[in-house]
């Protein structure tokens, strides 16, 4: 296996950890045994290759991409960003999907019985593919909060859901999008898994004006870090033998 | 130049089927549902079915969760440019990936898929023992669980397995699934215990 294909390990800093019991859920669904730790193989280097061609024309549009009789209610946003390796460099040609509650908090989920309606003209979905320098963006109804049975008084704030494929399936994540200045992040118990602020930080994404269509909809950044590759400075023979 | 820090995980929560695999949260809104069916007739190998529950530290079934499985074509080589093993071409009627989740009701998950080849092992001398990739999401799970599954009627290739060495004897049999027919399909049975007694491992990949 070529060596400059091997990524990072994962840094376990910066993650919350398996078992956060402010959240009870991770309580029964965490590991008690240390993760054995490997070096990359082919079988974590590799991935699978997602294209253009596996996307419909509106996938990433989730305005559009659900109408049966009209848009969806709720406010406008354009979400945008990019996807980039831990250099810095935009990761382009890679799978990018996402799904949320609608403008009223409910998800178009069968096990979902929370009391607010489902919006008949919104599912809730859509995927991208990033273009060559890693860029993404979709756009949407902004979800509404919604409580969800932690403690009994949990809300979520706002968020949007997203999941990542880099070109090694090492690199799969998911992850949640928040957004700048709702109140119930400083509440949410989900949020709370990770004690650092810093690790809050990097999932807000930020008022974008300069991205939004005026008079149409407003936008929000939110840029995405995978593992990166390691480079390979120095091998271990002699040049030229 | 400073590193960029990997943005955190969260978990995928309840409703991760609405993202990844709509039908099973009871709508169609794609035309193509990726990673919902992994074999072809043109695809070149033995038919078989992975399935298996997930059991959390209770011992209650999970059954919100998220699978998705990665692998090698039945000679070895993954759909990817980064396998430049020598040999045969990667089979074009065989993408390598696959996600389902877990029952709503029976917990079971499943993958129709072929069983893959041997592949060169990270020191390029020896072949890894044929295996695949496993990925596990939910409600629950802070950051994803990655895990391997072997083949049970794979001893002798499982007893030189360079992953497999490092796991103690008595926790290895947790990552190998054992090969029984149902009418007249080859399945390989493999449970996954979050916690507790017989807890897979894990891997930190």
């Amino acid at each position: 296996m070529n060596p400059d294909a091997e990524f990072f390990p994962r840094d376990p800093a910066d993650h919350p950890p398996a078992c956060a019991p402010v959240y009870k859920s991770s309580v029964l669904r965490s590991p008690r045994f240390p993760l054995l730790s490997l070096q990359n193989s082919l079988s974590e280097v590799t991935g699978p290759v997602f294209g253009a061609g596996d996307m419909g024309p509106l996938d990433h549009d989730l305005i559009l991409n659900y109408v049966q009789t009209g848009e969806p209610i709720g406010e406008r946003v354009i979400i945008h960003g990019r996807l980039m390796d831990g250099e810095g460099r935009g990761l382009g040609g890679m799978l990018v999907e996402v799904w949320q509650a609608n403008a009223g908090g409910r998800y178009r989920h069968a096990l979902d019985t929370y009391l607010a309606p489902i919006d008949p003209n919104f599912g809730g979905c859509g995927r991208t593919i990033t273009d060559a320098e890693g860029f993404y963006s979709f756009r949407t109804i902004k979800p509404g909060p919604y409580p969800f049975r932690n403690r009994v008084n949990d809300w979520r704030p706002a968020h949007i859901h997203f999941s990542l494929f880099g070109s090694g399936f090492a690199q799969r994540l998911i992850t949640q999008m928040y957004f700048e200045g709702d109140p119930l992040i400083a509440h949410d118990a989900i949020i709370a898994t990770m004690p650092d602020p810093a690790l809050r930080e990097r999932l807000i994404a930020k008022l974008d004006l300069k991205a939004s269509v005026p008079l149409d909809t407003l936008a929000y950044r939110f840029d995405i870090v995978l593992r990166g590759r390691r480079q390979t400075r120095f091998e271990n023979k002699l040049a030229g033998s | 130049m400073p590193y960029l820090p990997e943005t955190p995980s969260q978990t995928a929560g309840p409703y991760v089927h609405i993202g990844l695999i709509p039908r099973q949260a009871g709508f169609e809104i794609f035309a193509n549902n990726l990673g919902e069916r992994m074999v072809s007739d043109a695809t070149r190998g033995e038919r078989i079915r992975i399935e298996g529950r997930i059991f959390d530290g209770g011992g209650s079934l999970v059954r919100d969760a998220l699978v998705e499985i990665w692998q090698a074509d039945a000679h070895g080589r993954h759909a990817h440019p980064a396998d430049a093993q020598e040999g045969a071409a990667p089979d074009p009627a065989f993408h390598g990936w696959g996600r389902t989740g877990t029952d709503f009701s029976t917990g079971i998950w499943a993958f129709d898929t072929i069983k893959p080849g041997a592949v060169e092992g990270r020191s390029g001398r020896g072949r890894m023992a044929p295996h695949v990739s496993l990925w596990i999401v939910a409600r629950g799970i802070n950051l994803g669980l990655s895990t391997r599954m072997y083949f049970g009627d794979e001893a002798t290739a499982n007893e030189a397995d360079p992953v497999l060495k490092l796991i103690d004897p008595v926790r290895r049999n947790t990552l190998i699934a054992p090969r029984s027919g149902r009418e007249g399909a080859v399945v390989y049975s493999f449970d996954i215990r979050l916690q507790g007694e017989g807890e897979t491992v894990f891997l930190d990949i």
